[in-house]
């Protein structure tokens, strides 16, 4: 058989779930983000790092539409959801970040109420997505907190009485309890001591591997970044500097940022 | 010639105490209110002669509602003999003119403070009920703004983390009095501090209950014939106080709200809170011809 006698392997092409084109965002005078664009493919894993100000914070923020930039398009490829979700009104993206995104904040006051239950942090998610029945909300945050690998005696334990690492599983416990298309990462690991950090990013990774969680992660280490990344953008002065496949980036950074940035050392 | 010959007599200033415009502000609340069930319209506030959060949200739509026809009944968790009560009651009488009863049945419009007659109201009655805090989001979202959004949405499910947080801490839904409630299916309330055992006298109730906020200076309705559900997970159903199997010392009275009231020697003792209902029973009892009517509850279970 030669090889003109073989089939051809027939090309699948999938489409990416989330594009991002165009996204400019200012504070008066401050140019936040200039022409930001990104594509993240289902089950790919974003990386953004760049210095404190570089914007990757508000891009992040107006994934989680949190944030309405001056201009671009951001759409994601899920059922029920069309069209530039910068355009949806206040209540079509509450909706839409309730059941469909998952965030979790660098500082966990953002995204716990700490003086509730760790497992009443994740029910309330599940409430919000319409659930009213007390034992499964029970049961869904056990699993979540659990998927989370946090201490289930403590599932009762208010955020407050939590150290960083714990909180930090509480708030990644509450983004997945959906079982969101999308989890947006916002400094996960800053503030941790490096073996707490080390525990949380190999919850991630292998959160990742498991459920096939499609993650955009922001941070200013790029440890956390080689870790968890498939593919990385590099952002200065809200701008994207360079992006591109992950071992590249890291292994041959074309922009002299990102080669400081590889080659930075305290 | 003296000063009181240059000055006319005296007269009140208004019939009712308030002034035309300010029952004019309240009466325009109130047909809001009416029309969106549930929903809390501010509204502007004269003062009244009684320091805020002793009544003055409802004193305030009783002297709106007022006529020199109208029978008064006010009653202060439960009882119609209360100082709060008969200051009430005597104020509102002195600045209209209209007669006043203790008797349910009677009465037109009935201002209450934290309770509803255990006696069935009609079409024709009015429940004004006395609210210190009509925001039922107030303990889950402290920012006022954010809390007219969550209205706004119909974004109640921090309503349904406090009873998740309440079970888990308790075993137990621990929501005594203000149990929120769902309003026409749309708009959470507050019902003002009634008891639990009260709630489910609203829901689809004949008569017209407004609940008026002095402090807040805010009111919400529910008008006849709404739907007044208690927030509740689908397993866990709403429960009353255990009051069905307690009875009234004065009176026998059996399967209604009572008052505890403790005695020397450690027990309890117990008397109907609905004072009214207590007086009339009493009175029956010793074969006088007192009409008691159709009550919610009957042997201690919510009647349909």
């Amino acid at each position: 058989m030669t090889v003109q006698q073989m089939d051809a392997p027939r090309l699948i092409t999938t489409r990416p779930l989330l594009i991002a084109q165009g996204v400019s965002k200012s504070y008066g005078s401050v140019k936040a983000l200039q022409d930001v664009s990104a594509t993240v493919y289902p089950g790919e894993v974003l990386g953004i790092v760049g210095e404190s100000g570089s914007g990757k914070s508000t891009f992040l923020r107006s994934l989680n539409l949190e944030e309405t930039p001056d201009s671009g398009s951001y759409t994601l490829d899920l059922p029920d959801v069309q069209g530039n979700l910068f355009d949806l009104d206040r209540f079509a993206r509450r909706m839409l970040c309730a059941t469909k995104i998952g965030i979790v904040y660098q500082n966990p006051h953002l995204g716990l109420l700490m003086k509730h239950s760790s497992s009443g942090n994740v029910a309330e998610r599940l409430l919000v997505a319409g659930e009213r029945r007390f034992a499964v909300l029970r049961e869904k945050a056990r699993e979540a907190l659990d998927a989370s690998e946090f201490p289930l005696s403590r599932m009762d334990a208010p955020p407050v009485e939590l150290s960083g690492g714990m909180q930090q599983r509480v708030q990644l416990a509450k983004a997945i309890a959906l079982e969101p298309a999308l989890l947006l990462l916002d400094e996960p690991t800053t503030g941790l001591d490096v073996s707490v950090q080390a525990l949380v990013l190999d919850t991630l990774k292998r959160l990742q591997q498991e459920r096939k969680i499609t993650m955009v992660i922001v941070s200013h280490d790029l440890g956390v970044i080689r870790t968890l990344a498939d593919r990385v953008m590099v952002m200065k002065g809200g701008r994207v500097v360079e992006a591109g496949l992950a071992d590249q980036v890291f292994q041959d950074p074309q922009h002299a940022y990102t080669q400081q940035l590889v080659h930075a050392k305290l | 010639m003296t000063l009181a010959s240059l000055t006319r007599d005296w007269e009140p200033m208004a019939y009712g105490f308030l002034d035309a415009s300010a029952k004019r502000e309240i009466r325009r609340k109130t047909l809001k209110a009416i029309s969106v069930p549930g929903c809390q319209m501010p509204y502007a506030s004269r003062e009244v002669p009684m320091a805020r959060g002793w009544g003055t949200g409802g004193l305030q739509v009783s002297c709106t509602l007022i006529n020199p026809t109208t029978r008064i009944k006010v009653i202060d968790q439960g009882a119609d003999d209360s100082v709060n009560a008969a200051s009430i009651r005597r104020f509102l009488a002195r600045v209209s003119g209209a007669p006043t009863t203790t008797d349910t049945l009677e009465a037109d419009l009935i201002q209450s403070r934290h309770r509803i007659p255990e006696e069935r109201l009609r079409e024709d009655q009015v429940l004004v009920l006395q609210v210190p805090n009509p925001e039922p989001l107030r303990p889950v979202q402290p920012n006022m703004s954010i809390a007219r959004q969550m209205h706004a949405d119909a974004d109640y499910g921090r309503m349904w983390l406090q009873l998740y947080e309440q079970i888990v801490r308790a075993g137990r839904v621990m929501q005594g009095a203000s149990y929120p409630s769902l309003v026409n299916g749309r708009f959470v309330m507050t019902p003002s501090p009634i008891p639990r055992w009260d709630v489910p006298k609203l829901h689809m109730a004949k008569h017209l209950t407004l609940l008026s906020a002095g402090r807040e200076k805010r009111l919400h309705a529910v008008p006849p014939f709404t739907k007044v559900e208690p927030l509740v997970f689908d397993d866990v159903p709403y429960k009353v106080e255990e009051h069905a199997h307690l009875m009234c010392h004065r009176s026998g009275l059996k399967g209604f709200f009572m008052n505890e009231i403790p005695q020397a020697d450690g027990t309890s003792i117990h008397e109907v809170s609905d004072s009214d209902l207590g007086v009339k029973a009493i009175h029956r009892t010793e074969g006088a011809p007192v009409e008691i009517g159709a009550t919610w509850y009957e042997n201690g279970e919510m009647g349909q």
